[in-house]
């Protein structure tokens, strides 16, 4: 008797816990929140299974708990149920999966009028890009980064030289406008993750990986690697600002660019003849 | 074959084209099996105390070897968590905790409980000893190979446990062991210990082979007269499919590891692009890490089922004997044991979502992996479908039963939301994916090793395990368990990241103190209570209830040896013979609630018996 009486308490509990849990998802920033629905929608039928089958179980318990003097049936097949249940199953599947592979396509297909953002990784920290007025990136190689050329800009080539650079683990985005997120690292895996815009990739080492959101609420938020990358992982943070258009290209206008950075340095250079000279 | 066998030993050898034609004449006979096609197994016996105990050629011994070591390994990676839980309920506590012995403590928890405890278990132990009880076999087919297997097995957990002791430690890349961390320095133990993880791994893998042909062969080639493959028992069936999915995934592994191993030490570039490490690059360039994830998921998600599947058999015998009732649906359990193990070699790249591989491959593998639910929950279905009208004793071996239930369906559904290619993305690397995993595949096998060990005892060691204390075991465990893994899939909404050694105060996490030291505490109490079973054991061994012969009124081959426990040889004299399936409980017209596999059906020939 007990442990049907127990087994009906887990279930009970774990519904309440559901219900009246105060961890629960942050509110979401971004354009993902069909990732929220998704999950609810998933609650409902997998949480609605869940109940069932443990019910039906406590119930068993309940019911046919061992008597000397009864004896069980004894039926080894039933091929209509079973034919009813893997049907039932696979449209609850189905009515799953469907929902999922709709967002991932949306995931997967960047709009067109997204701002493409370097988010460069390494350990441990972040730093971060962003095209000129051209509006592309120049590209870049590992082997080219130096105290001259943090990003790794290849010279010769003329997208580079208007590039954004921020040497900072902080962005500002701007609200509402759609942003890819070009992940690279220069030695092991990372992720940039930002929980409240639920999306996230890892930055692999050799290749470019990437994926998109649309900031639609303005504020600060906390970026975390979510990629296991040696000791410093757990301290591997960075920020986001999300701001209005405004303050976001008064923030745009005061950030350095690599031509900017290029003839610091030739002055830099230029005094260190001279004094070499005198 | 040897020539001195005893004549009521030898079985005549017959040709098949023999066999195939006379079948249908003896059709009216209803007692006919057909005869043997071999001569009977010549066995090593075992003379000293070394022969007997130690290098010993006898299937029985091999398993309970196995699981000896398995658990001992397995408290290792126990104690390793309560270490891991120390730091995240009560950080600064531990003075010796630092990063890198935290991370080397999760690499070698996961590595450990995954490979080295539950695989080696469920294989080597339960598979070793059970697979030529069930088929009616004298021993494994090859027994000088399964000695070798044990005995590999046990080098590579040596030389596993060695890396604590070398300089810089056991790795402590993670389990899933990613380059280009993992040979990086920056990792702990991206020297010595990453190299002695893979040297033990394809240890592991090499005396697994060993036993994994074993287990193939003795269940293709050595069953006994009459028991075909649709009468094996569901352990059987579990184990057998189980150790196909190794011979397939573990060579990833080993050749992983292999490559890794290279990269590591004589500086090749399988997997190592450019890297910019301390403003040096480093001498490598061109590799992939992702190949690498490839290779270790194309072995990692069917390991999953490596584990799972002899889980999934072991439980539908365990129902099915403790509910007085025949599994609900054999052919169709069987069928899905099967379909899952195949799909299970499709379904790999769903670890790698957001692993910067093509994402145009997420709606293939999100497919395959929401199909794998549908022969999953039918084995669900049928679980509870054999409680229905049944006449459940509940007993200590039932109660795990039912906790396995209840946390493999959760574990199970928990694995829809992260199967879900788009759902994935925000939950991926999080707790959801910790307390998911071991929901799905910590706790609810667990429940089936314990359900076993409590079922088989009986016949290994011939006493009853003490039901009193086996039941504090059960519920402090299943409700211990519970408590740890379920509130943990919050802290994943709250996108906590997975392995991290301290959170410091990020907004959302400082609302998660508290229920951190509740998941630590319980942690304790569950890791405490295994001790219990030890204890038990080691009380039963002494002063236990006898059981006697087949105790628990099964049906199954195991329980019908003419010796309890059983000697090496099994059978005695004469090998059985089986007339039928190992579900006929309850068979309307029969004395009792169960006619036993060997029971001719003469014996019982008016009782309405379905076909099987």
């Amino acid at each position: 008797m007990h442990v049907g009486i127990i087994f009906f308490l887990v279930i009970l509990g774990s519904v309440l816990f559901h219900i009246f849990t105060p961890w629960y998802w942050t509110d979401v920033a971004s354009n993902w929140g069909g990732m929220d629905d998704t999950i609810t929608l998933t609650f409902w039928i997998g949480g609605g299974v869940f109940i069932a089958v443990c019910l039906f179980m406590v119930y068993c318990v309940f019911k046919f708990s061992y008597k000397k003097e009864r004896k069980a049936e004894y039926k080894p097949e039933d091929k209509k149920l079973e034919k009813i249940l893997t049907w039932a199953t696979t449209i609850g599947v189905a009515a799953l999966l469907a929902p999922g592979l709709i967002i991932w396509n949306q995931y997967v297909n960047v709009p067109k009028n997204a701002i493409e953002i370097d988010v460069m990784a390494w350990q441990w920290g972040w730093q971060y890009r962003l095209p000129g007025e051209d509006g592309k990136l120049g590209t870049t190689k590992v082997v080219n980064i130096n105290d001259d050329n943090p990003f790794g800009i290849n010279l010769d080539d003329p997208f580079g030289n208007d590039d954004v650079m921020i040497q900072s683990d902080v962005i500002n985005l701007e609200n509402n406008r759609p942003v890819k997120i070009l992940l690279r690292s220069v030695d092991v895996l990372h992720n940039w993750y930002v929980p409240q815009f639920r999306a996230k990739m890892d930055a692999v080492p050799g290749i470019v990986t990437y994926y998109w959101f649309e900031p639609n609420k303005t504020g600060e938020f906390e970026v975390l690697c979510a990629e296991y990358c040696g000791v410093g992982h757990y301290a591997m943070r960075g920020g986001v600002e999300v701001q209005d258009k405004q303050d976001y290209d008064n923030w745009l206008q005061q950030q350095e660019t690599f031509s900017d950075l290029i003839a610091k340095q030739k002055i830099l250079e230029n005094e260190k003849t001279k004094l070499a000279k005198k | 074959m040897s020539e001195d066998f005893n004549d009521n030993k030898t079985i005549q050898a017959q040709s098949s084209e023999a066999i195939s034609g006379g079948g249908s004449g003896i059709a009216t006979d209803a007692d006919y099996v057909r005869p043997a096609e071999v001569a009977d197994q010549d066995l090593y016996h075992g003379h000293s105390f070394i022969t007997k105990w130690i290098f010993c050629q006898d299937a029985k011994v091999i398993g309970v070897q196995y699981f000896l070591l398995a658990t001992f390994t397995g408290i290792i990676g126990l104690i390793l968590s309560w270490l891991m839980r120390l730091q995240l309920g009560f950080p600064e506590l531990v003075p010796f905790m630092t990063a890198e012995h935290y991370y080397q403590f999760v690499t070698m928890h996961g590595m450990i409980m995954v490979v080295y405890f539950l695989t080696a278990l469920f294989l080597g132990g339960f598979g070793n000893y059970l697979i030529p009880l069930m088929v009616g076999a004298r021993d494994m087919v090859f027994p000088y190979l399964n000695m070798v297997s044990f005995w590999s097995f046990f080098v590579a957990v040596a030389v596993l446990l060695a890396s604590f002791f070398v300089p810089g430690g056991p790795t402590g890349s993670g389990w899933t062991l990613y380059p280009p961390q993992a040979i990086l320095e920056g990792t702990p133990g991206s020297g010595w210990g990453i190299m002695l993880m893979c040297i033990s791994l394809i240890l592991f893998v090499a005396g697994f082979t060993m036993g994994g042909l074993n287990y193939l062969i003795t269940v293709l080639q050595a069953r006994t007269r009459g028991m075909t493959l649709m009468r094996m028992p569901l352990t059987v069936w579990g184990i057998f499919t189980a150790t196909v999915l190794a011979m397939l995934a573990f060579p990833a592994l080993l050749v992983g590891a292999l490559m890794m191993s290279l990269d590591n030490v004589l500086g090749t570039s399988f997997f190592m692009p450019t890297i910019l490490k301390a403003g040096e690059v480093l001498e490598y360039g061109g590799g992939s890490p992702i190949l690498f994830q490839h290779l270790f998921w194309f072995f990692g998600h069917p390991e999953v089922y490596i584990v799972a599947l002899p889980a999934f058999g072991i439980i539908s015998d365990l129902i099915s004997v403790h509910a007085r009732k025949n599994i609900f649906g054999y052919r169709m359990m069987v069928w899905a044991i099967v379909g899952i193990g195949a799909l299970s070699f499709f379904v790999w790249a769903h670890h790698m979502y957001v692993s910067g591989m093509n994402p145009w491959f997420g709606f293939f593998f999100a497919t395959t992996t929401l199909i794998i639910a549908v022969p999953t929950a039918m084995k669900v279905y049928n679980w509870i479908l054999t409680l229905w009208r049944g006449n459940i004793r509940l007993n200590t071996v039932m109660l795990w039963c039912l906790g396995f239930i209840v946390t493999f369906v959760n574990g199970g559904i928990t694995g829809i939301f992260l199967g879900n290619v788009s759902v994935d993305v925000p939950l991926s690397d999080t707790y959801f994916v910790i307390a998911h995993f071991h929901m799905v595949m910590g706790i609810a096998p667990l429940m089936v090793i314990m359900g076993a060990v409590y079922h088989w005892f009986p016949l290994v060691a011939g006493r009853f395990l003490d039901e009193k204390l086996g039941k504090w075991h059960f519920w402090l465990t299943f409700l211990g368990a519970y408590s740890i893994y379920f509130p943990m899939h919050y802290l994943g909404f709250i996108g906590v990241p997975r392995r991290y050694f301290e959170m410091y105060d990020s907004p959302y996490v400082t609302s998660a103190v508290g229920m951190n030291e509740f998941i630590s505490l319980a942690a304790f109490i569950v890791g405490a209570a295994q001790f219990i079973l030890i204890y038990n054991i080691i009380k039963t061994l002494k002063t236990g209830k006898p059981a006697g012969h087949n105790p628990w009124q099964a049906c199954s081959l195991e329980w019908l040896t003419p010796s309890v426990p059983p000697e090496h040889g099994n059978w005695g004299d004469r090998l059985p013979t089986v007339h039928r399936w190992a579900y006929d409980f309850s068979v309307p017209g029969a004395k009792e609630d169960f006619i036993t596999q060997t029971t001719p059906p003469s014996e019982v020939a008016h009782t309405k018996v379905e076909k099987t």
